[in-house]
């Protein structure tokens, strides 16, 4: 009952008046009630989390487990990038009112929170997105074979993107006039038409099959239909 | 670091090369790819960039804009997308201020509104030091709520904003004195890495309202096929990753790369700072006189050529292995 | 001399007054003629319809509307603190505030201004004179419009609506009503669908490579003695896919626990790892196995996208499991869990519904489930009837909508060789109906 019965009734509840509350005006302040509901649960699940990390890094380090110092490394970054943001350590003082220190801006690249962010967090996530272009490559590499004509076709639409989209399109069809029938044969011309056009209406077609699989899940889930999520009695 | 060969599962060739190949460790294409972005870079490769038609849309939107007309900048990118949207924000409001347009910064991203504030720090107070905080620019900064913010800025700007980044009153702040909505501003510029971004703005903001603002949208490559459907009706011109950027920065800095604001900055950067820091503001070609940060889009694209070139020249190695594999196998 | 600098200085008051009345004579367009206001129909209450004569030539029309109750208020009370406060840092007292304050009430109830709002301004021209006045702040409410004409920044005198509109809620919004019955369509098609399958109908479906290697990916683990890791995206649980994923989940930790694998679920939500440690706790009971279920291998890492990025891959290498999966919302850490994945020589099993990321997942994973494969996962694997049956509804709903968009494809390219016609009206009718 506790473990099926219930979750199975606040599942439907609460996606039916999402569903009625977004055709029927009368209803859209319950929908807004069920929103809140779920925002309040994800800020207590947020507390869950924090003391989730902390409970199982302290582990590990107390333990000493194998990668015991990245954990440290972890505990560190979190309790004192979490000590200068919510104390307002270092804070540059308001101009207003420069007795007050918690008025201070510390997203301010003086303080300690806007240095951490500025000099750590964006250089280091700046080279994790850079990584891409390694991986890219990579699969790049690996992944594009002439198995097939629909490889072949996959193949040929990379070649186009990848010269089309730098200088290498001017340089090997620039000589063919912009202006002129034969126009739609320069690379960036080709690129941009691929994109345009040819992309555009695959991405849709999958659009729509993942529109109807959202509903479909949705609606196994409200109706009951799908409860791999629960626990069996 | 463990390797998955290509071809471990086939015989691998006789002929060194195509063993090599069939064999290869991945850190030689890694190695392979960070010599294609890093020599551009050190030798100053710069291509030639023309610009194609949504660059000039773009470009046309801001140009024909009044002077002092609102423009709306949204910043909804963050860090790890900087290396393909900076140059077209840096672009963006080195071109509305060469104008002499209002500018308004927010952002739906978290970490976008420091990135505003980088962006005026570097560009706006630099080389348009006649730009008055809450006259000529103000910072409205970071609001939660997604698409939801649009939704209600659009017709109510002080249901969300009602104090600008610093705490200042919007009723206090001149620019925006008598501004109820976003409806009062004459073009949005929105600078996009993901969601919420582009698309919201194009859904909630120009589909609702066609007539009361233009949009213009700055994107990465990887979600610019999702934003094409909405060019030229709900966007009157995009930016597509940095090859928009670069094309964009050569119109922007034929007219206004080397006005008499820039060359003066440049000379008070250059006697604060001694040599290395004029080196460092003018570009990488000296004579242009064109300051660095602005043609950041156009100095990349020297990487990007060379490593696109990679690619095409991996993908053909990786079907050369396959061909002598697959062959090797029939001969068999 | 000085009598003729007399003159001029005379003259300067008068001529300034005549130009002024001439720029106002000239510049100020007409007032607007024929203002209505309406309640919009189906609708929430809180829109109005705004129309008025075509204005020739084109100019622009500025729109305000009269305050609402609790909009009063509201400013009433700001204007109230507003008083007080400076009476305060003037130095005044309790009682003198309280005098500013009420004060600052009376003058805003003085000030006929205030009780407006700006709403907006529009393009007014022949053939476009209205505006939808919408996103009113309370339903149920008489409101007042005001419109004036504007013509190179010189505006007419203000019109101003006869009488309050009363605004009226609508039992639903009438332009939502073709994706309701689009909705009603598909929730009966797929319930007589399972009803159908119930019954013994049960729909075959074709294989999905990605799905039938689910057992293998988890064996393989088992015998390399391995774990198995599991990312269910970077979404929280308000993504539907993420739900998706973690009915993936329920039927890949039943595997685990059968073949008593270790799976491993970092997450990037809080809420997320709460729901994921639920899913492999009923699956771990489902197969009686529940001595073997470990919540500490089910963790939150961080919000951040990039910091994940790094704990994952770094595990990846460290740990080196035997099989990953990937099923929920990817943006670009797709191609790097990916990647690093295909390095330590893991089975990858790929699963999004985000079309950007896509080509990744195709590109470096063993499997891949595309887009709607993704959501017909957890039906396929359970093999149950009702949920098998809601696969073929889904089908159905996907075999009209590609009717309706070939249809109106051929009707809208019929409807531009001829304008005039009745194709290109049907084909209107249809963009607008589901627009």
């Amino acid at each position: 009952m506790l473990k099926r019965t219930i979750p199975l009734f606040i599942t439907g509840a609460a996606g039916g008046i999402l569903i009625l509350a977004y055709f029927s005006p009368a209803t859209t302040n319950w929908g807004e009630v069920v929103t809140d509901w779920m925002n309040t649960l994800a800020a207590v699940a947020f507390i869950l989390g924090g003391g989730n990390l902390l409970f199982v890094n302290l582990e590990k380090i107390s333990s000493k487990r194998s990668g015991w110092a990245y954990a440290l490394v972890t505990l560190l970054a979190f309790v004192v990038t979490l000590a200068f943001g919510v104390l307002k350590i270092g804070a540059v003082p308001n101009a207003q009112f420069p007795a007050t220190p918690w008025a201070g801006d510390y997203e301010s690249v003086r303080a300690p929170f806007g240095w951490v962010y500025e000099y750590v967090l964006s250089p280091l996530t700046a080279t994790m997105f850079a990584l891409l272009a390694f991986y890219v490559a990579s699969a790049a590499f690996r992944a594009f074979r002439a198995k097939n004509i629909e490889a072949i076709l996959l193949l040929g639409t990379a070649f186009v993107i990848l010269l089309g989209r730098t200088a290498a399109a001017g340089i090997l069809t620039g000589w063919i006039s912009p202006e002129g029938p034969f126009a739609f044969l320069r690379l960036d011309t080709m690129a941009v038409n691929i994109m345009q056009y040819v992309s555009t209406a695959g991405t849709r077609a999958v659009m729509m099959g993942i529109a109807l699989g959202i509903a479909a899940t949705s609606l196994r889930l409200i109706l009951g239909i799908d409860r791999s999520y629960l626990v069996n009695d | 670091m463990s390797t998955q060969h290509t071809q471990s599962s086939t015989t691998v060739p006789h002929g060194a090369f195509i063993r090599f190949l069939a064999t290869m460790d991945r850190r030689w294409i890694f190695l392979a790819m960070m010599l294609a972005v890093g020599m551009p870079i050190l030798l100053k490769l710069r291509p030639p960039e023309s610009p194609g038609p949504l660059s000039n849309a773009t470009f046309a939107a801001i140009e024909h804009l009044p002077a002092g007309s609102r423009v709306l900048l949204s910043f909804d990118y963050d860090p790890a997308s900087e290396g393909e949207l900076q140059p077209m924000a840096n672009a963006f409001v080195h071109h509305c201020a060469s104008k002499g347009h209002k500018l308004a910064f927010m952002a739906l991203w978290p970490l976008g509104a420091q990135k505003a504030n980088e962006t005026v720090n570097t560009v706006l107070k630099p080389f348009h030091p006649e730009y008055k905080l809450g006259v000529d620019y103000c910072m409205l900064g970071y609001k939660a709520g997604n698409e939801g913010v649009i939704k209600v800025i659009v017709t109510d700007l002080l249901q969300q904003y009602s104090t600008d980044a610093s705490g200042t009153p919007l009723g206090e702040v001149p620019m925006l004195k008598g501004v109820s909505n976003i409806q009062a501003f004459d073009l949005i510029l929105n600078v996009s890495a993901g969601y919420p971004g582009a698309k919201e703005w194009a859904q909630y903001a120009t589909s609702a309202y066609p007539d009361a603002f233009s949009l213009l949208v700055g994107t990465t490559g990887v979600q610019s096929n999702q934003l094409y459907p909405y060019y030229p009706t709900q966007m009157k011109g995009m930016l597509v990753a940095i090859k928009g950027a670069a094309e964009y920065e050569v119109l922007v800095n034929a007219k206004y790369g080397n006005t008499p604001a820039i060359v003066a900055a440049q000379r008070m950067m250059s006697s604060r700072e001694g040599e290395s820091a004029s080196e460092n503001a003018s570009g990488d070609t000296p004579e242009s006189g064109v300051p660095a940060i602005l043609q950041e889009g156009q100095r990349r694209m020297g990487p990007q050529l060379i490593a696109h070139l990679l690619m095409v020249t991996l993908i053909v190695l990786g079907n050369v292995v396959y061909f002598a594999t697959r062959s090797k196998g029939a001969t068999r | 001399m000085r009598r003729l600098l007399q003159i001029c200085v005379s003259c300067v008051p008068v001529a300034l007054s005549l130009s002024g009345m001439c720029l106002a004579q000239v510049d100020a367009p007409p007032p607007l003629t024929g203002l209505t206001v309406a309640d919009k129909a189906g609708d929430d209450g809180r829109a109005l319809i705004v129309h008025w004569d075509a204005t020739t030539p084109p100019m622009q029309v500025w729109v305000s509307r009269s305050l609402g109750d609790d909009e009063r208020k509201s400013l009433v009370r700001d204007a109230r603190v507003d008083a007080a406060a400076k009476a305060i840092a003037a130095g005044a007292s309790k009682a003198e505030a309280e005098a500013a304050a009420d004060a600052a009430e009376r003058a805003f109830g003085q000030d006929a201004e205030r009780g407006w709002t700006f709403v907006g301004i529009t393009e007014s021209a022949d053939g476009v004179s209205g505006f939808e006045l919408s996103d009113l702040p309370e339903a149920a409410q008489g409101f007042r419009v005001r419109a004036q004409a504007s013509r190179d920044g010189v505006r007419s005198s203000a019109v101003e609506s006869a009488q309050p509109v009363v605004t009226e809620s609508s039992a639903f919004f009438s332009a939502r009503f073709p994706l309701m019955v689009g909705l009603a369509v598909l929730t009966i098609t797929i319930g007589i669908c399972v009803r159908s399958a119930q019954r013994g109908n049960i729909p075959r479906l074709r294989k999905i490579a990605a799905l039938d290697a689910f057992d293998e990916a988890v064996g393989r683990a088992t015998e390399m003695g391995r774990s198995v890791l599991f990312i269910p995206g970077i979404q929280d649980m308000t993504d539907i896919q993420t739900v998706a994923g973690l009915t993936v989940l329920s039927r890949v930790a039943r595997t685990t626990a059968e073949y008593d694998a270790t799976l491993e679920v970092p997450t990037t939500r809080s809420l997320v790892m709460t729901a994921a440690r639920e899913t492999v706790q009923s699956a771990h009971f489902a197969v009686h196995r529940p001595e073997s279920y470990r919540p500490d291998l089910i963790n939150y890492i961080t919000d951040e996208q990039f910091g994940y990025v790094a704990y994952v891959a770094g595990k990846m290498v460290r740990e080196k499991p035997a099989t990953c999966f990937y099923m929920g919302a990817f943006y670009a850490e797709s191609l790097l869990f990916a990647e690093t994945g295909n390095s330590i020589g893991a089975i990858q099993i790929g699963g999004t519904a985000e079309p950007s990321q896509l080509p990744f997942f195709v590109a470096a994973c063993d499997y891949t489930l595309i887009g709607e494969e993704f959501f017909a996962a957890s039906a396929y694997l359970s093999g149950e009837p009702a949920q098998l049956g809601s696969i073929r509804g889904q089908d159905i709903g996907k075999l009209i909508a590609a009717v309706i968009v070939v249809l109106g494809t051929a009707l809208a390219t019929v409807g531009a060789f001829a304008p005039e016609g009745s194709a290109a009206a049907a084909a209107t009718w249809i963009v607008g109906a589901l627009s």
